[in-house]
């Protein structure tokens, strides 16, 4: 029987970790991620988690510690946030193009400067290309489920590729919630031992993360792509088989409201359960929004997100990071994702929700207001920001 | 290999372009980036290994016939540090004309 817990979410993430009898964890604290690995580093050191903690200097080393540890064989976790990610960046390439099954929890920070140790989605977009699976979770029970969903999806022997699970920082690790702590003996059922097909062993000793020459590196990153592509079917496999065996259910792109809606509102992460809130509040005035969140950012979920956009003649996207130059990377994602299509909404991009500034939802009804009068008009911008002074 | 590299195919390659084969990074002609290759002037060389030594790349072998050390030029980079640290002068970096 799953326990019923009242917790923080991060403390939750750590257990299911736990749950889900890491082997290794290589990390380095840093808000707002810390509860997440002071709480595993606890687990080992109370040894209610038989794994090793590696306590490295620093998030690059982090990184590269998980890469020989998922080289090795070994079932490993991480955790980092915002200028953590940033450092470990170009490790992160290697990781994925080694398909080194690897979960790491992203607790999601602005990014400096100026210096912010707030909320907002900055990290995750300036990793979009690095070759991860990526999930956004909206609340608690969501990050606890697709951690464990992670594992199973970087471990399985058709993937082989490492995996971000997004959790917004502050706005959902320091949530105290109520969620379901699954059963030690369903999470074994679901996840099977991990079994990497080639790992570091002395008695068959193999050479990784080699040199390629230019007659050789064409065709590894079009085996990668090609790799990285198929992982969806086995994604959409890993959340049908838990949705069996726990009765929740995720998908690549979430709706909500959306039946008989022609405007949409375009959400990513946990920001998505106040807009709801928004949403309930209009529909008892008579007005009737559609919700619409990507929860699989990366395979990029085009078939789901063009069927769920179907029909819709405004469409307003919040962008809870900027691009400086260019405007709101989700929405010039979606853009691209429906060009060509027969039937395009107006669409209206909002910056807002950055650096820890909250937006209620009465702050979503403003959103919306606009943004259907901007649309409207045909006289928007291509983005703008939302909710600054002056 | 079965293949050679430029047959290769992606469907080829393993997971995350693992090398499999212990050792292969011998078939990789290094030999090719050289344009300066070392000359053993025989009269000169007293044997006494400091080539051998100094080579980074371990390319360096005592010929067990005539017990001179001489580098394999299939490997050989043509860095020059072994012309550099011979103590007796004995070897040389020559111009690679192709």
């Amino acid at each position: 029987m799953p326990k019923r817990v009242g917790m923080e979410v991060s403390i939750a993430v750590a257990e299911t970790v736990g749950l889900c009898n890491a082997d290794v964890v290589a990390a380095y604290p840093i808000t707002p991620q810390t509860h997440i690995v002071e709480h595993l580093a606890e687990m080992v050191a109370e040894g209610e988690l038989d794994a090793e903690f590696i306590p490295v200097e620093s998030e690059h080393s982090a990184m590269s510690a998980c890469l020989g540890s998922a080289a090795a064989g070994a079932r490993t976790f991480t955790a980092t946030a915002g200028q953590g990610l940033e450092l470990m960046h170009e490790v992160l390439y290697v990781a994925s193009s080694m398909r080194l099954p690897i979960v790491m929890a992203v607790a999601n920070r602005a990014l400096s400067g100026p210096l912010s140790v707030w909320g907002d989605q900055s990290d995750v977009m300036a990793v979009r290309d690095t070759g991860w699976i990526q999930i956004f979770v909206e609340n608690g029970q969501e990050a606890i489920d697709n951690t464990i969903c992670a594992f199973r999806i970087a471990e399985n022997k058709n993937v082989l590729l490492p995996v971000m699970v997004h959790i917004d920082g502050f706005y959902l690790t320091h949530m105290i919630e109520p969620m379901l702590l699954p059963d030690r003996a369903d999470v074994d059922k679901y996840l099977p031992p991990n079994n990497y097909p080639l790992p570091l062993w002395p008695e068959k000793p193999v050479a990784m993360g080699d040199f390629a020459p230019p007659v050789l590196y064409s065709e590894a990153k079009k085996a990668q792509e090609e790799n990285f592509a198929a992982s969806k079917q086995y994604i959409l496999g890993a959340w049908a088989e838990f949705s069996k065996q726990f009765g929740r259910q995720y998908r690549p792109v979430e709706c909500y409201n959306c039946e008989n809606a022609s405007t949409f509102l375009f959400t990513i992460g946990c920001f998505s359960e106040t807009a709801m809130t928004a949403i309930d509040e209009l529909k008892k005035q008579g007005r009737n929004i559609g919700l619409v969140r990507i929860r699989l950012w990366r395979p990029f979920p085009y078939a789901e997100l063009r069927e769920a956009l179907k029909g819709a003649e405004t469409l307003i996207v919040l962008d809870r990071s900027i691009s400086i130059g260019m405007g709101g990377p989700t929405c010039s994602e979606i853009k691209a994702a429906l060009y060509g299509q027969p039937q395009q909404p107006k669409i209206v991009d909002y910056i807002g929700g950055i650096g820890g500034r909250d937006i209620t939802p009465e702050g979503f009804i403003e959103i919306i207001n606009k943004g259907i009068a901007a649309a409207r008009d045909g006289r928007h911008p291509e983005y703008e920001f939302y909710g600054v002074r002056g | 290999m079965a293949k050679s590299e430029s047959e290769i195919t992606w469907r080829d390659l393993n997971i995350g372009t693992i090398v499999t084969e212990p050792g292969s990074s011998v078939d990789y002609r290094t030999g090719s980036w050289r344009s300066q290759r070392p000359v053993l002037d025989s009269s000169k060389c007293i044997r006494c290994g400091m080539c051998y030594i100094f080579c980074p790349e371990g390319c360096i072998k005592l010929d067990e016939k005539d017990q001179f050390f001489k580098a394999d030029l299939y490997h050989c980079k043509g860095c020059g540090i072994c012309a550099k640290e011979c103590p007796a002068k004995a070897i040389t970096m020559a111009e690679e004309e192709e």
